[in-house]
């Protein structure tokens, strides 16, 4: 009301008090704001603000645990880990991407090869993973690195370990190899150990089989470090807790020896236990390096191996299928007599059996066979004349009951099994009758039967053993196997068969064990490889249109121990490629020193042993492409 | 007086001295932490400017209210010339800028101008006749005296300047006694214009920055970091601190800022909650000097200078504390005597010593000795 009159001097002096003690009111309530604030920021939200503040000061750097061990079945090493230096790129924290690698390129003088694919890598990483710029340096190389690093953020060079496989490709196929985790395994574990630089996960295998067991915990380090990431100092570290060792059932010894022995040629060695079923070997050649493909395999290493018709990233022994050929006589042999064949009944030979109008060849006019005869020369006339007699559906379960076409529990992510057909698969398949021919052709390994190298070791060492072995690549304790369902007498006639294979007048006797009281008993195989129609052998012409060579063994003959079995990719023959191998690999187990004389000339003839031959594609490979050496 | 203190000294406003110096030590125990145990950079240069600054406070007291007067509108002219000299050389040097260099002194005119447009507005409402009060002939010429400087300030572009001209204008004019309707009318018109301003006057940009401050944790890299920081060094700092040098949220750098803007969130890191009622405790003791002083003055000009005044350093203070506590947007206001700055420091001091002027010549009430 004062203000609707003109107000005095004195009326405005009053107000001026009155209204400087709201002021000063007004004031006092936003002191109390503050204050209030404050304390509920300092007593009830304290201790979230006292977490935050220690994760701002505090960085917590991952240890990459070590990776456990694989140990064969005597404890040696197959693959174990090395400590080196290693530089990493955390993509992320690049200022200059192109100008940082030029300069770890002329740091650690690495090759164009390399620079292209830390620069593919760098881009494809999406800024969350650690690339890999070298690993395995020395201490000059790591040196200079480390004293650059202020001019190089997004850099990181540190002291770990690296996986290491001192057999080099001979274990390839066998264990996997390790590597970064890729953004879709990131993306289902999130665990921040996952992009730590320096960690690997198992990436194929056993590797990612045993992953779990082998990963181990990490250890950590506690850094108080500034806004800008300087390191104030260490506070505290945890040492990382090692993964747990893997013992095989491999022998490495053994493996590595039929991995050399395999030289030159493309093929799988697989070597079983006969009184446990354990594998002792397991041999794909030629196969990649896992040390080098552990490291993040360099773009002109990968399109050598990619290309290379000799498939060196596939494990011929678990997924390369191939026709038996005649290694399968042993097992319709066992399959006749339970169908009461008498295996002294003979069959005549005159170089072919005639099934209608139609002749099936027989490689040689045999004469009158009996059936250990007919096994020994390999005779095509006995087994067609006899299977015909008790039709292919009665030979197809002894296959099965001897593995092939079987599953088999083993932890290899990729495997093939193969196919044992019958009437029933080819109505299932094909919606087709069986016939005689398709008999005749699955009875000699060929048609609709394939099988892997290794279902092939594991029917020899069935037969040796006469029990229902189960394959095993760990080593443990186990149950011991069932008799198979055919008696001694069946399996001493096949065995015999197959001693007079080697022994007698046989198809390998070139590769009799020269060795005292020891014999290898086996059967020879050659496989037409599909695309090859008759009236052209397979004995010649371009590498890839010759004939397989397989040979199954055991030995010793009495009381057999080990089992084999050895395919030879386009070897022309089993006798002539496989049989050889085999017999040196089986001389191993009982004579090394004789063995390894052996092998020592062959490589001596090769030009050096795997790595140092491998080297040498890889350099003329790279010639080959223009790239520098 | 027979006392063993020399009358001069005695004479000096300790009250005022001892708040101040208070408060300056603990602005400099703060520096020297925050330097990492040292008085370089900060700490020293901060003890020695307001040795300095108070020196020239009292000299400032000394002066008579006329002297005040007599000055406003030659300062106050002087001011505005030299923010239009600022634009012109920030002009011609190709690039924003708000000191003016002359030779031997930086000046920041911005600076001097809050206390100069808080002197101006009260010669002017002292000089209207009390019947005015009412009419429009008192709205004008005020706001004309703040619009002015406000968009110089603003071209710079220094809008907290502004506000701080705005804020002192308004409260003067609200103690001077314009009709209370006034401020419920322009109340009501910010809180009905600000929704609208938001949504159809602010570039997405800006509309951005306004939910980062109302939500700092949504960008805690981008513009919420400071207050993000802020508040972890508070809050941390729990209610007695982590002690004395031990702030590492102002030691490894995660706090910006840390002993300029930020400096009490780095007390209250090292001190806790302890140290900030203390600092609030002074600042009270000084509001209620200011204010004291104001109603005690027995002239209108004394009156509302020395309340203008107060407020000004009032509105340095709310606004930082409001800000370091997340209640405010990041703005560049430094903490009253507590944090490292020299120009701050000389526009307190320049506020102080005014209102000490006015402690120290109460004047006669008009209309009883004139």
């Amino acid at each position: 009301m004062i203000e609707k009159r003109a107000p005095t001097s004195g009326q405005l002096d009053l107000s001026f008090s009155r209204r400087a003690v709201f002021i000063g009111g007004v004031q006092a309530t936003i002191g109390g704001v503050v204050a209030t604030r404050m304390g509920y920021i300092s007593i009830f939200e304290s201790e979230r603000y006292k977490l935050l503040s220690e994760s701002n000061r505090i960085n917590l750097t991952l240890i990459p645990p070590r990776r456990g061990w694989f140990i064969d079945r005597l404890g040696k090493p197959i693959a174990t880990n090395r400590a080196d230096f290693r530089v990493d790129i955390i993509p992320d924290r690049l200022v200059d991407k192109d100008a940082t690698i030029k300069t770890l390129a002329q740091l650690l003088s690495l090759d164009q090869d390399d620079i292209d694919r830390i620069a593919r890598e760098v881009t494809e990483a999406q800024g969350f993973q650690p690339v890999e710029v070298a690993s395995g340096l020395d201490y000059e190389s790591f040196a200079r690195v480390s004293v650059r690093l202020p001019d190089l953020p997004g850099v990181s060079p540190r002291q770990g370990f690296s996986r290491y496989y001192p057999s080099g490709a001979a274990v390839g196929h066998l264990l996997g190899y390790v590597g970064v985790v890729s953004a879709e395994e990131y993306k289902l574990n999130r665990d921040p150990l996952m992009i730590t630089p320096g960690f690997k996960i198992g990436k194929d295998s056993l590797e990612k089989a045993f992953e779990p067991q082998l990963q181990g915990k990490p250890g950590a380090k506690r850094t108080e470090v500034t806004a800008r990431g300087k390191i104030v100092r260490d506070l505290s570290t945890r040492s990382d807790t090692p993964g747990k060792p893997v013992q095989l059932a491999i022998n490495i010894d053994l493996h590595n020896y039929a991995a050399r022995r395999l030289g030159m040629e493309s093929g799988s060695v697989v070597v079983i236990d006969c009184l446990t079923g354990d594998i002792l070997a397991m041999v794909s050649m030629p196969c990649f390096d896992p040390n080098s493909f552990s490291e993040g395999i360099g773009r002109m290493e990968w399109k050598m191996l990619s290309g290379d018709e000799r498939v060196p990233l596939r494990n011929k022994s678990l997924q390369g299928l191939y026709p038996p050929g005649s290694t399968l006589k042993p097992m319709v042999g066992l399959a006749l007599l339970k169908q009461g064949i008498d295996p002294a009944e003979t069959v005549t030979c005159g170089g072919g059996y005639r099934l209608g109008n139609r002749v099936f060849k027989c490689l040689g006019r045999h004469g009158p066979m009996n059936m250990t005869d007919a096994i020994m020369k390999s005779c095509n006339t006995y087994f067609y004349a006899m299977s015909n007699r008790v039709g292919y559906d009665a030979i197809a379960p002894v296959a099965r009951e001897l593995g092939l076409g079987q599953r088999f529990p083993l932890p290899f992510s990729s495997q093939s099994y193969g196919t044992v057909p019958d009437s029933a698969w080819k109505l299932k398949k094909f919606g087709q009758e069986w016939t005689s021919s398709d008999t005749l052709n699955a009875t000699i390994g060929q048609g609709y039967m394939i099988a892997s190298p290794f279902q092939l070791a594991l029917m020899s060492a069935r037969i040796a053993s006469g029990l229902k072995l189960q394959p095993e690549i760990l080593l443990k304790k186990r149950q011991p196997a069932a008799h198979l369902s055919c008696p001694d007498e069946h399996l001493d006639v096949v065995r015999k068969g197959m001693d007079l294979v080697v022994n007698g007048a046989g198809t390998a006797v070139r590769s009799r064990l020269e060795l005292d009281a020891i014999q290898m008993a086996g059967k020879t195989g050659t496989a037409q490889v599909r695309a090859i129609k008759d009236g052209f052998r397979g004995k010649s012409g371009a590498w890839k249109y010759r004939d397989h060579g397989l040979f199954v063994c055991y030995a010793p003959t009495v009381n057999p121990r080990y089992a084999a079995s050895v395919v030879i990719e386009h070897g022309m023959g089993g006798a002539r490629a496989a049989a050889p191998v085999a017999k040196d690999v089986l001389t191993f187990l009982f004579d090394p020193g004789k063995a390894m004389a052996a092998l020592e000339t062959f490589e001596a003839g090769w030009g050096g042993g795997i790595q140092e031959r491998m080297d040498r594609q890889y350099a003329a490979f790279q010639a080959a492409q223009g790239g520098t050496p | 007086m027979n006392s063993i203190v020399p009358a001069p000294i005695a004479a000096l406003p300790w009250r005022i001295i001892l708040i101040l110096l208070a408060l300056v030590a603990i602005g400099t125990t703060v520096l020297y932490s925050a330097a990492g145990g040292s008085f370089q950079p900060w700490a020293g240069q901060h003890m020695i400017r307001f040795l300095v600054l108070a020196a020239m406070a009292i000299a400032m007291s000394r002066m008579p209210l006329e002297f005040w007067k007599s000055i406003t509108f030659p300062l106050y002219g002087i001011l505005i010339l030299m923010l239009v000299a600022v634009e012109i050389v920030g002009f011609a040097g190709g690039g924003s800028q708000r000191w003016i260099n002359l030779g031997f002194i930086s000046i920041q005119p911005s600076e001097i101008m809050k206390p100069a447009i808080v002197l101006a507005a009260a010669w002017f409402f002292d000089r209207l006749p009390p019947a005015k009060i009412n009419s429009l002939e008192a709205i004008w010429p005020v706001g004309a005296l703040v619009i002015v400087p406000s968009i110089l300030v603003i071209i710079q572009p220094d809008f907290d300047a502004a506000l701080a001209y705005i804020f002192c204008v308004v409260v003067i004019a609200f103690l001077a006694g314009l009709p209370i309707l006034y401020f419920w009318a322009g109340g009501g018109a910010i809180m009905a214009l600000a929704p609208i301003v938001y949504f159809f006057g602010l570039r997405p940009y800006q509309q951005n920055r306004v939910l980062i401050f109302l939500n700092p944790e949504k960008d805690p890299l981008g513009a919420g970091y400071h207050i993000t920081q802020s508040k972890i060094a508070i809050g941390s700092g729990g209610i007695f601190g982590k002690g004395f040098g031990n702030g590492t949220q102002s030691h490894l750098d995660y706090l910006p800022e840390g002993h300029t803007d930020f400096i009490f969130a780095t007390m209250a890191e090292e001190w806790g909650l302890a140290g900030g009622l203390v600092i609030l405790f002074l600042y009270y003791l000084l509001m209620r000097w200011g204010l004291t002083v104001a109603m005690e003055s027995r002239t209108r000009y004394g009156q509302l200078v020395a309340a203008g005044l107060t407020c000004t350093i009032f509105f340095y203070m709310m606004i930082n504390l409001l800000m370091v506590v997340g209640f405010a947007p990041v703005a560049g206001l430094p903490l009253p005597f507590v944090s490292h700055g020299g120009s701050s420091m000389l526009t307190m001091m320049i506020c102080i010593g005014i209102i000490m002027s006015v402690e120290r010549h109460p004047g006669s009430r008009r209309g009883q000795l004139s």
